[in-house]
């Protein structure tokens, strides 16, 4: 269980997480959503001990994350940021490889290695495995990262934004990919959509942000609601059952 | 539909080993030309016919050897100083020069010679270390108001914190009369290395071996903080870590040969052309051609001018700014 108990993030006189009270762990897939400036990705640096909170505190499987070893939290827990830029020259197998570090600190074993070959199929990259980073698509960087965090092998995967840059079809694979991880592996998944579409289709649970706050936390169906979405982006939106589906219409 | 790129990694990798027994070759080449150029008559067959008290055998234990060694010594390390820095920083062009590190371990030396003549080598070269640590210390601090993507700006900042330190260590050796001094011992060169005076280095050749050790927590690193945390590794040790391996480096080679500008920049960037930034993979590589690189300007400083010296940091100095230039304009370079 990954829980947050009364986390608040502030810069200067903006309180940007306000006592944010949360656990991900029961479900597979969780979606977090909310506006620009809501505090997601901030959320997700105080989970990832990228950022240390004001008040409260975090606990990845009873370990705080502000006292436990950075390495023994790395197994456990890996989160792929929003905006990733990495200025050195690596290729696709580098990177992925890079994933296993908290597993093998450098040193390679057998294991490690089918890891990272497993990654590199479960998305489609092995075509790529020697190009450098700065040779691909923004989309098959994204995938690339996405490796790297699944050769990781850690039970929690945190994945702010993954579907940027994804065409239409690596992006339902990507979800697809991430409710496999879930219902074959056994992982715990926390991810930052847009797409509320997405999130009711692929996520077992929604978690909705504003100002700092959840506004609104519960099974998709409980989310997709015209009077809570509207709470949550200041617009109206319309819902529709579609073949037994939820779908979200924005007016105009 | 992409099957085609699925192989294309054979001819490149092809080409690199090609590339790698040329650097190979080049370094034994020059490491044996080395070792018989100079003004006395050492040559294999000079030596064949020793009789006890050789005079070639012993110029070639005292001077030569000792002499290409330190050349050997200095090329690779100063390559893998480069190469830290760079993954430390994520930024392409700095290296100890470029970043005041060199400057405050010349301070340090000078402060020695002022205040304490007497210390041996050794002490004067901890003395320098010291403060090439505090300098790497003060370039990172000062670095961090500028934004990593700023590729030009950093290495910016770094000269003009390397211009300040520069002045004033200029202004004390001018107050102390030591201006010569000072101008000779820091340029760049080999011509008074000998048995006894170059060991030093071997220390230099210590830290590339903790490099090599370490690599993979500098090319994680090098991934960026945000990475680096979610992937365990104690960004600040090997922070630490990497301080010191820049500081040893630079001010051993400082208090033996003097400063030798360019290689750290020129020699990283072109392995990174090659093999690109994995530091495990790229470590023996720019220690390799960091070798040859210096090997070569050192050979050509003592052929230039037969049977005279020019200074190596002369020879380094137009090779090494050319290769750099070009570096930069060259097309793809991220430097545009
Ligand atoms: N370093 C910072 N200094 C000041 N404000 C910040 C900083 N980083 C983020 N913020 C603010 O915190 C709020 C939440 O940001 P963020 O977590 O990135 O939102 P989201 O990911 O939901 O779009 C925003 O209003 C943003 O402007
Ligand atoms: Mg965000």
């Amino acid at each position: 269980m990954i829980v947050l108990d009364g986390a608040t993030k502030r810069y200067g006189s903006t309180t940007v997480l306000d006592q944010v009270s949360l656990s991900f762990g029961e479900e597979g897939v969780t979606a977090l959503i909310g506006p620009n400036g809501a505090g997601k990705s901030t959320l997700f640096s105080v989970i990832g001990r990228l950022l240390q909170p004001e008040e409260g505190r975090v606990l990845v499987d009873d370990l705080d994350v502000a006292t436990a070893p950075s390495r023994t939290l790395a197994t456990r827990l890996a989160v792929l940021r929003q905006d990733n830029h990495i200025a050195a020259r690596l290729t696709v197998a580098d990177l992925v490889e890079f994933g296993r570090f908290p597993h093998s600190r450098g040193r390679m074993t057998t294991e490690d290695r089918e890891h990272v070959e497993q990654a590199l199929d479960y998305l489609d990259l092995q075509p790529y495995r020697a190009r450098y980073l700065d040779q691909l698509s923004g989309g098959q960087r994204q995938r690339a990262f996405v490796a790297m965090v699944l050769a990781q092998d850690t039970r929690y995967v945190l994945l702010d934004e993954p579907l940027n840059n994804l065409d239409l079809r690596h992006a339902v694979e990507i979800m697809r990919l991430l409710r496999r991880m879930a219902d074959e592996l056994g992982k715990r998944i926390v991810v930052v959509l847009h797409d509320i579409n997405v999130a009711a289709r692929y996520c077992d649970r929604i978690v909705a942000m504003r100002d700092g706050r959840v506004v609104c936390d519960g099974p998709a169906a409980e989310v997709m609601d015209p009077e809570v979405l509207e709470s949550v982006y200041d617009l109206p939106v319309d819902v529709r059952e579609i073949d037994g589906r939820l779908v979200a219409l924005t007016a105009g | 539909m992409t099957a085609v790129t699925n192989h294309a990694p054979t001819p490149a990798r092809t080409s690199r080993t090609g590339v790698g027994v040329v650097v190979g070759i080049a370094l034994l080449v020059l490491t044996v030309t080395s070792v018989f150029i100079g003004v006395s008559d050492v040559t294999p067959a000079s030596l064949v016919r020793a009789d006890a008290d050789s005079h070639a055998a012993f110029l070639l234990l005292v001077s030569r050897i000792p002499r290409t060694v330190a050349v050997l010594l200095v090329g690779a390390s100063l390559g893998i100083a480069g190469l830290i820095m760079q993954m430390m920083v994520r930024n392409r062009f700095v290296e100890p020069s470029t970043t005041g590190v060199t400057e405050f371990a010349t301070l340090g030396m000078l402060g020695c010679i002022v205040l304490a003549p007497a210390l041996p080598v050794v002490g004067k070269a901890a003395v320098a270390a010291v403060f090439g640590l505090a300098g790497t210390w003060v370039f990172l601090q000062v670095i961090k108001a500028v934004p990593v993507r700023q590729l030009v700006l950093v290495p910016l900042v770094g000269i003009m914190l390397g211009g300040v330190v520069g002045a004033f260590t200029t202004f004390i050796a001018y107050r102390m009369d030591l201006l010569q001094s000072l101008g000779q011992w820091s340029q760049g060169s080999f011509a008074s290395v000998m048995a006894g005076r170059y060991e030093l280095l071997w220390l230099a050749g210590a830290m590339v071996i903790v490099a090599w050790v370490a690599a993979d927590r500098f090319s994680v690193i090098g991934l960026g903080e945000d990475f680096a945390t979610n992937l365990g590794l104690n960004c600040r040790r090997v922070m630490a870590i990497g301080m010191v391996i820049i500081a040893v480096i630079t001010a051993t080679v400082l208090a033996t040969a003097g400063i030798v500008p360019f290689l750290g920049l020129v020699v990283p960037n072109v392995v990174s052309l090659i093999i690109g930034d994995n530091v495990r993979r790229a470590i023996p590589w720019v220690a390799g051609l960091g070798a040859v690189f210096i090997l070569a300007c050192d050979i050509l400083a003592r052929v230039v001018r037969f049977p005279y010296e020019i200074p190596l940091s002369v020879i380094v100095g137009i090779v090494g700014a050319g290769i750099f230039l070009w570096l930069l304009l060259r097309k793809g370079s991220r430097a545009h």
